[in-house]
């Protein structure tokens, strides 16, 4: 990377390998690798398992129990999965671009404040404009919040990485704010909350299963976030600026518009993802808000390899991982933090495999011709 | 509520408290300041912070010393910097999404061992009482200085010497600034950014330490509020500078204790504003000393960071 500038540097690393025109032929190659390194993940953490003088066999038996053996369980993790599947957008759609944006978490916690304040503020009305008032709302506060982050790194050159987790903080803390002061509802003793949204604006179960609609709210966004990206001209253009900015701008790319579109879409998703928790789960808005699907959504985008569609699976495996947390936590003695040791294993053998394209030449028929170097 | 001297009460809380908040502030951004100046960001430094919370808190149980605790802490940010260093060894991984991980790992890791600490009472390191020429008891408690504050303080004088006069931080800078450079002094770039990487994780790891066993003196999974990602704003705010460390360290503490201060003088409304402050004052920093045409101003020429 050396006499590449920073702008030059960042991008190709943080979104994978930039496959503008060699895309097919690479296809092996990031099937292969992710599953590689996933297993090499798994192996790693099943050292540490038996470290701790338990059966990792045993482990993953109750993983599979817990998360995907029964109805039960496979209702457990679609419930599960669904908040992970926007919080996971919300970090690979600017990524992109090149963005580590990873401040999901406080545009969870605003979206959701802001949609029960509009859905409190339309009792009487017809549910359906009520709840399409508050997805507006989440959506719309989301976009501005993490919007922002894009607009201070593209016109003050602000990091957006950090930036957008001290206003994670600053969410948080605005929410809290509001739901013990102005917004509580005088009721709420033990938990600060909001007053509870009326029954006609909440977000029922999907028909024959005990998981909500926001599933499939959060399966849209992803196929709309991947036509978005692979299939019109603004995802062409984030793509080439993802892959040198430099060479975007030379082009006459509106590199600037991308980045702060792309970051309030990111922020979009994220606030929805907070109004389906505010309507389907909560039923009010309160602490629970930031429970940290902003953060697990980070792990999801990277293990997506920020492909919006690979966003679905990620988040059913990360889902069921989590769905069998207690399931693991009461039949073996291991603390709930297993599940964060796991997905840090896995999450440092993915983003250590990057050093892998390129170079294993019977997954890449350039090198396997010998024509060309990495 | 305030005693017998009214509204001074409040610098003078604020005070004791920029002086406590600081002192991990202080620890973190010394570490990061010289794994950056090796041209490597560490952002997995919130983790280690935490894993180092946890284990100094963990041994000061076991053993009965809080020293211990501490060496013990800055030895396992030393393991957490170490793997850091490792696989961004490797050439395509990206420095700052292995950071993120490292974050969630750490604090993983320290939730998993930590749970049965979360109970039991550990010994506190000791305290100096720097106030007690002073008949007011706020400002004999605001003097309360722990050990680690002025060893701070030391470190980043030391930091400042080495960095400028001796042949290591010669190296540290070289390496920093152009690999190219580094190899044709026959310096091993990966070594020098290696050993930077380590020490800043002892530096964060120490930074946990204090929080867990002397202020606020106890471990449970909210030991920390931000303090290791603030850290590395701050380093930006510093403009990779160690005696800047000091002052944005006491700059942010002092932000960090508004809140409890403006508490101690019987203001609770409003208490989660104030306690965003910090975090306001960090972007704040941040949009302030990063603009597009200075952006490199001090800043080590590999970084990838791109303030």
């Amino acid at each position: 990377m050396t006499g590449a500038s920073a702008s030059d540097a960042r991008p190709a690393a943080a979104a994978g390998p930039p496959g503008i025109g060699r895309s097919v032929p690479r296809r092996l190659e990031g099937i292969v690798i992710p599953l590689g390194a996933l297993t090499a993940g798994l192996a790693a953490f099943s050292v540490f398992v038996l470290a701790t003088g338990k059966s990792p066999a045993t482990f993953f038996a109750l993983a599979w129990r817990g998360g995907f053996g029964t109805w039960f369980s496979v209702q457990n993790t679609l419930s599960h999965a669904s908040p992970l599947l926007l919080a996971g957008l919300c970090v690979a759609l600017p990524a992109r671009l090149g963005l580590v944006v990873i401040g999901g978490e406080g545009a969870i916690a605003l979206g959701g404040t802001a949609a029960a304040v509009a859905g409190l503020s339309l009792r009487g009305w017809p549910p359906a404009v009520a709840l399409a008032a508050m997805a507006a709302a989440g959506a719309g506060v989301g976009a501005v919040w993490l919007g922002a982050v894009g607009a201070l790194r593209h016109f003050r050159a602000v990091n957006e990485t950090i930036a957008s987790l001290l206003l994670a903080y600053v969410a948080i803390a605005v929410m809290n704010q509001l739901v013990e002061g102005p917004l509580r509802d005088p009721a709420s003793l033990n938990k600060p909350s909001t007053a509870p949204l009326p029954a006609a604006f909440r977000i029922g179960d999907i028909p024959g299963t005990e998981v909500h609609w926001g599933l499939v709210v959060g399966v849209i966004a992803c196929i709309l976030s991947w036509a978005l990206i692979e299939r019109t001209s603004w995802g062409f253009a984030a793509r080439v600026a993802g892959g040198n900015v430099r060479a975007a701008e030379v082009q006459g790319l509106p590199v600037g518009r991308l980045i702060v579109a792309f970051t309030a879409l990111g922020g979009a998703w994220a606030g929805l993802g907070g109004m389906i928790e505010v309507a389907a789960v909560q039923g009010s808005a309160n602490a629970s808000l930031a429970s940290g699907y902003g953060y697990t959504g980070i792990v999801v985008a990277f293990l997506a390899r920020q492909n919006p569609l690979a966003v679905i699976p990620v988040s059913l495996l990360l889902g069921g991982i989590a769905a069998a947390g207690s399931l693991i936590q009461i039949q073996m003695g291991l603390p709930n933090a297993a599940v964060l040791v796991l997905e840090g294993m896995v999450f440092l053998a993915i983003l250590a495999s990057d050093a892998l394209y390129g170079r294993i030449p019977w997954l890449d028929p350039d090198l396997r011709r010998g024509e060309v170097g990495p | 509520m305030t005693g017998g001297i009214g509204w001074w009460g409040l610098p003078i809380a604020m005070l004791g408290g920029a002086i406590r908040v600081s002192t991990p502030f202080l620890f973190v951004s010394l570490g990061e300041t010289v794994t950056e100046r090796s041209g490597r960001i560490n952002l997995g430094l919130e983790g280690i912070l935490v894993f180092g919370a946890m284990s100094a808190y963990a041994v000061a149980v076991r053993t009965g010393s809080p020293w211990t605790g501490v060496a013990a802490a800055a030895l396992s940010g030393a393991l957490f910097g170490a793997l850091h260093g490792w696989i961004c060894k490797f050439p395509k991984v990206n420095d700052v999404a292995i950071g993120i991980a490292l974050m969630l790992f750490g604090s993983g890791l320290a939730f998993f061992f930590g749970k049965p600490y979360i109970q039991p009472a550990a010994p506190h390191l000791p305290a100096m009482s720097l106030g007690a020429w002073s008949s007011i008891p706020q400002l004999r408690a605001a003097l309360e200085v722990n050990a680690l504050f002025p060893a701070g303080i030391a470190a980043a004088f030391v930091l400042r010497w080495a960095l400028r006069d001796t042949r290591a931080g010669l190296a540290l800078r070289v390496v920093g600034d152009s690999s190219e450079a580094a190899r044709a002094l026959g310096i091993d770039a990966d070594r020098v950014r290696l050993a930077a990487t380590c020490f800043g994780g002892a530096m964060a790891a120490v930074g946990g330490a204090y929080l867990s066993l002397y202020y606020p003196g106890s471990w449970n999974e909210n030991i920390s509020s931000g303090q290791g990602l603030m850290a590395v704003a701050l380093v930006i705010f510093a403009r990779w500078n160690p005696i800047g460390c000091v002052a944005a360290s006491l700059l942010f503490g002092g932000a960090g204790a508004l809140g409890p201060a403006l508490q101690s003088v019987g203001i609770t409304h409003g208490y989660y504003l104030f306690y965003a402050a910090p975090y306001v004052l960090t972007l704040g920093a941040m949009i302030a000393s990063s603009a597009p045409g200075r952006a490199g101003a001090g800043a080590p020429a590999e970084l990838s960071i791109g303030t």
